[in-house]
């Protein structure tokens, strides 16, 4: 078919480019007015890659470059390279270990040269392949447990290395590859779990432990009751309710706690009760703290971030300050502007109409992917723009959710519009190889 | 296969537009719903920087300046720009060690941040302004920063203008959180008084601030900034060149001095001794002044023109007579046969200085040669007055004469705390005397005495009342503030009020007291006061004085009294002196005025008052028994400081300073030591209540 229609334009979802487009402008945009000093001249620090501004630009010819040449590349090159690229990005997080630079914070990145390199960022393209390609394999049987764990194994494997690098943020990301598996057939059931889990885990940081414990067994006293007629036929719904209930009350009295004081870093702890509002009861009790120096903490630590993100946001209203006006996100008030943070510019420049232009074009894009995926021919195309989606929406959700304090703080890029480098080429290549395979929709790759 | 869970991918855009939806509610909520973000954020970056206005200048009658705004430099510094500068050479031009340098500089970092710059020094002297500003080049990091302050370019009329000073909490609270910590407000005289027109309005500067409360530029491009407006000037009634004559008569004299024109009401001058020069108070030094101007037991800052309370003496009879005329008990022909003392109440108290010789044959002569007798006399008369029935009705009637001449009440001068002296009232006497009393009781009050207070500006304003033949305009200052609003005429109307108060007593009466006074110049006991081709009025005064020291009874010298008014028959200015043991009313009050009336009316001074003013000037008047209170003070302040502290430093150096002066004359018996600290209590509560200020409202 390629051979057929030589125009390379031929195919193309020009609606995807499009919005690419208009997101890294306001990217841009929002990264100027971070940036931005009254005399600075602009036209100068364009050419001089001084400026992030001018360095976002770069980077966002750089990719479109990179895009362009995808585009020309054959689909099934990309289903071919599959495996091979897999292993590459393993191999790089793994030369991450002895390279990493000595960046404070972080141990995941790689310094070449001038620029500043990020495995864990890159390997989301070889992850969302690799997967896509092993769901897409004949022999593939994806409704066996078997499959469904390599299949998990794949998404994981990465995410561990990037935990290791302190990059919880990163690392969580590879879960959102769940959604391309759901797709592909994993059981709802393990959704369900999730969510419950997720449920539960929230209950036990609002809610008293004894009260929720109280609570659960209530619950399951009631199941039990309503199901009486049930449960006389049938001994093994007693079982599972009463497993049910043990496994609750583990979770919460014993398995949380444990998390929260052994497997998590202190201030990721701090974080989540941050977001609920509550303090960190796991705090060292040797170490007791006045409340005074409680509220210094509070008000340096990340609370600060979050307290001056939603400043910088609400301050906006709904038609906005105009984008060189804002004074939070202009005058450093907000931490990690550029990168992580950016969405405060946008609300606090643009206000509410501004922000819900953004949503909504975040929205239209992950719909459109959707789309996209639901018409390709082949299993490998389908698999590989759900991730492309899943890596985009939970960037996207837990990003903003972020900046307006519905999650905890994870320092995770918004597409196309957070400055820097690696993430803007990494979203780059995740959407034009997408647009390239779906040129190619009526092929069946494998 | 994948056909069969082709439903899952509307679930897939369920969750994603679910999550979305809950997204845009949170933001909904943030920037639409509630309202607090958008005044968190200016309060988070936008900085109101305050800009003080000027204050207002006050002119004397012919529009010079006797208070003034000039500059002065406060040395910044931004502890986070100091970079390799020579820390010794720095030192050695500001004439500090570097302990004190690297102190100031931990304490500027503790109190405003390396970032921000904070008062290294503040009101450098000019020679050290000077040589700061040579060389600052060399110290980046520091920088000038001007400094509005008072100046007074006649170094005069401290008393009057008073000062002001940084707004403590107290005047915060009471201005209603208007006035903030680190204004200046004006706390004593006319700067207290009229304090809403002289500070002038502020203006605001909204600046955007970054996270380390840096200013980095105008919010808005100033579009929300108020300029300052500033304060308004006092046009006032003060004659400069008078007020630093009668400054000068007054150097190392206790009393008051107070001269006003009848015409008016407004107040030429008004001198306190102990004086200070206002200019003390401003500048480097000013805070080392005003501790040892308010340590002093002299109280160089107490108003003793308005606050203090002193009998009045002889200087009163023209009131008295006014009364038993008005009431119709004598008539200016009456004559009353003196002896040498008042015999009426059997004692034969009080004496009097002269005895026969026609010297009481009538109102005039009585009032040239100051009879006792004669006033006591009518003071019993009017107490005893017939008409009214009882010796407390009488009395009441004569006490409301007073009250209309302005004694024992609050006149309204334009100054803060104002005392209004002492007229007692029968409930008083009945007190002290268990309800048995008569007008021999207190029959010094004829001659201004018993328990008779009035303040230099009250007899003052008597005299106006005499000079104008029964009203007065209330002895102000300020004739007209400038650019006068609608607001402030109707404030200052009080002052333009003529208060017809005695109008009612014939013409004949004012007239026989009139040239009474005049004969007391002319040939009774104020010879001293004449003036070729002036005809002046007045009436002298003596009044005997008593103090408790060191748990005795002593009696100090007496109170020169003298009270006048000039020309005769068309009134141009009339004053009231008073210096505290001084001596005779004649002595030191008589030339002090006459020289002033000279140099009002004349413009010039003769020959031979020049050589007075000389003589004045020179001497020093303050009652011997300050040195033995101040010592008390002292030291009892030193014990104080060393029992609270442990800290005898104080008490050593007073023991070397004492070594140069001659020893006290008595052993200091432990309990009379009490006494004297009641004393100075005494007299520090005085000075505390004159520095009350009131805010003008």
């Amino acid at each position: 078919m390629n051979q057929r229609n030589p125009a390379i334009s031929k195919g193309i979802d020009w609606s995807l480019i499009g919005i690419y487009l208009l997101l890294v402008v306001i990217g841009l945009t929002a990264i100027f007015a971070v940036t931005y000093k009254e005399g600075d001249p602009i036209i100068q620090s364009f050419f001089r890659f001084k400026t992030d501004y001018s360095k976002q630009f770069y980077f966002f010819c750089l990719g479109t470059l990179i895009g362009f040449f995808i585009l020309l590349t054959d689909s099934k090159f990309f289903a071919a390279t599959a495996n091979l690229g897999y292993a590459l990005g393993i191999f790089m997080l793994l030369l991450v270990f002895p390279f990493h630079s000595p960046i404070k914070g972080t141990e995941s990145i790689i310094k070449l040269g001038a620029f500043n390199f990020q495995p864990a960022e890159l390997c989301k393209i070889f992850v969302a392949l690799a997967l896509a390609k092993y769901l897409s394999r004949p022999e593939t049987d994806f409704t066996k447990t078997r499959a469904q764990l390599i299949a998990a194994g794949i998404a994981l494997f990465p995410a561990a290395l990037t935990l290791l690098q302190s990059e919880t943020g990163l690392a969580l990301v590879y879960f959102s590859f769940f959604i391309v598996m759901y797709r592909e057939g994993l059981p709802s059931v393990i959704l369900l779990i999730g969510i419950a889990v997720t449920a539960l885990v929230v209950a036990t940081i609002v809610i008293e432990p004894d009260t929720l414990a109280i609570a659960l067994t209530v619950l399951a006293a009631l199941l039990i009751y309503i199901f009486r007629r049930q449960i006389k036929r049938r001994r093994q719904i007693l079982t599972t309710i009463i497993f049910l209930w043990v496994l609750c009350v583990g979770l919460q009295r014993f398995a949380v706690p444990y998390a929260f004081k052994n497997v998590l870093q202190k201030h990721q702890v701090e974080r989540i009760y941050d977001l609920f509002g509550k303090d960190n009861p796991y705090l060292d009790k040797s170490a007791e703290l006045t409340t005074e120096e409680l509220k210094k903490k509070k008000e340096s630590g990340t609370s600060y971030n979050v307290r001056q993100s939603k400043i910088a946001i609400g301050s906006g209203r709904i038609f906005g300050k105009g984008i060189l006006n804002a004074t939070q996100t202009r005058y450093d008030f907000v931490p990690e502007q550029r990168t992580d943070f950016i969405f405060c510019t946008v609300g606090e420049g643009f206000g509410f109409a501004g922000s819900f232009v953004l949503l909504g074009l975040y929205l239209i894009l992950l719909f459109r992917i959707v789309t996209i995926a639901e018409r390709q021919r082949s299993t490998f195309s389908r698999s590989y723009a759900y991730g492309v989606a899943a890596v985009f929406f939970f960037h996207i959700a837990i990003n903003i959710a972020m900046t307006v304090g519905l999650a905890p703080v994870i320092g995770i890029p918004l597409p196309f519009v957070s400055y820097g480098g690696t993430s803007l080429l990494t979203f780059t290549i995740l959407l034009f190889i997408l647009i390239r395979l779906d040129a190619d929709r009526q092929m069946v790759l494998r | 296969m994948s056909v069969f869970n082709q439903s899952r991918s509307r679930i897939i855009r369920l969750i994603f537009g679910v999550t979305f939806l809950v997204i845009i509610g949170q933001l909904f909520y943030l920037q639409v719903m509630s309202g607090k973000f958008r005044q968190l954020a200016m309060d988070n970056a936008v900085y109101p920087k305050i800009i003080y206005p000027e204050r207002g200048i006050i002119y004397d009658r012919e529009g010079k300046a006797i208070l003034n705004n000039t500059i002065s430099y406060d040395l910044m510094v931004t502890p986070a720009e100091i970079k390799g500068i020579d820390v010794q050479e720095f030192c050695r031009l500001m004439n500090l060690d570097t302990a004190e340098f690297n102190k100031r500089i931990l304490e500027a970092k503790i109190k405003n941040t390396s970032v921000r710059p904070s008062i290294f020094d503040d009101q450098l002297t000019p020679d050290i302004q000077a040589r700061f500003e040579e060389n600052s080049w060399k110290f980046p990091g520091f920088t000038l920063v001007e400094r509005p302050v008072r100046t007074y370019p006649f170094n005069a009329a401290a008393h009057i203008l008073g000062y002001v000073r940084e707004a403590d909490p107290k005047d915060i609270e009471k201005s209603g959180n208007f006035y903030r910590q680190g204004d200046y407000i004006g706390k004593t005289g006319l700067e207290a008084y009229y304090e809403k027109v002289l500070m002038g309005q502020r203006g605001v500067e909204y600046w955007i601030k970054d996270n380390k409360n840096r200013l980095v530029g105008h919010y808005e491009k100033g579009s929300f900034d108020t300029a300052a407006v500033a304060g308004r000037g006092l046009r006032t009634y003060l004659d400069a060149d008078l007020q630093q004559l009668a400054e000068k008569l007054m150097t190392n004299k206790v009393g008051g001095l107070v001269a006003i024109d009848p015409k008016t009401g407004g107040i030429l001058a008004m001198v306190s001794g102990p004086n200070y020069n206002p200019n003390d108070l401003t500048g480097p030094e000013g805070s080392k002044n005003f501790g040892r101007l308010q340590l002093d037991v002299a109280g160089p800052m107490l108003n003793r023109a308005i606050n203090g309370l002193y009998e009045p003496g002889s200087t009163f009879k023209p009131l008295g007579a006014l009364v038993a005329l008005d009431e119709g008990l004598i008539t200016p022909a009456y004559g009353y046969p003196c002896g040498g003392r008042y015999m009426g109440c059997g004692s034969g108290k009080p004496a009097c200085t002269h005895s026969g010789g026609g010297h009481s044959a009538n109102l005039r002569n009585a009032i040239a040669y100051s009879c006792n007798s004669y006033f006591t006399h009518l003071y019993r008369m009017a107490a005893d007055n017939p008409q009214y029935g009882g010796v407390k009705k009488g009395y009441m009637k004569w006490r409301e004469y007073m009250n209309l001449f302005g004694l024992g009440v609050r006149l309204g001068v334009d100054l803060p705390s104002e005392n209004k002296g002492n007229i007692p009232d029968t409930a008083s006497y009945n007190k002290q005397y268990r309800g048995s009393w008569n007008s021999c009781t207190n029959l010094t009050l004829g001659i201004g005495q018993d328990q008779m207070q009035a303040t230099p500006l009250q007899l003052a304003n008597a005299m106006c009342i005499i000079a104008n033949k029964g009203y007065y305009y209330t002895p102000h200052f300020v004739q007209k503030i400038d650019d006068e609003t609608d607001d402030d005429t109707v404030y200052m109307n009080k002052f333009r009020v003529k208060h017809e108060v005695l109008t009612h007593i014939p013409d004949t009466a004012y007239r026989a007291v009139i040239e009474g006074m005049n004969d007391v110049v002319k040939f009774g006991t104020a010879r001293i006061a004449q003036i070729p081709g002036i005809e002046v009025c007045a009436k002298t005064g003596t009044a005997e004085n008593y103090t408790i020291l060191d748990g005795r009874r002593i009696k100090l010298p007496n109170n020169s009294m003298f009270v006048c008014f000039a020309p005769k028959d068309n009134p141009k200015i009339a004053i009231a002196v008073c210096v505290q043991n001084a001596g005779y009313g004649a002595t030191w009050g008589g030339p002090i005025s006459r020289i002033l009336i000279e140099k009002y009316l004349n413009d010039t001074i003769q020959k031979k008052s020049e050589a007075d003013v000389d003589r004045i000037s020179k001497a020093n008047l303050i009652p011997a028994h300050y040195k033995r209170l101040q010592y008390k003070a002292d030291s009892s302040r030193a014990w104080e400081w060393f029992k609270m502290t442990k800290d005898s430093s104080y008490i050593k150096k007073f023991r070397r300073a004492q070594a140069d002066t001659p020893k006290p004359p008595a052993p200091k018996p432990a309990d009379k030591q009490k006494t004297i600290t009641y004393i100075w209590m005494q007299e520090e509560k005085k000075v505390a209540s004159a520095l009350k200020s009131r805010v003008l409202s």
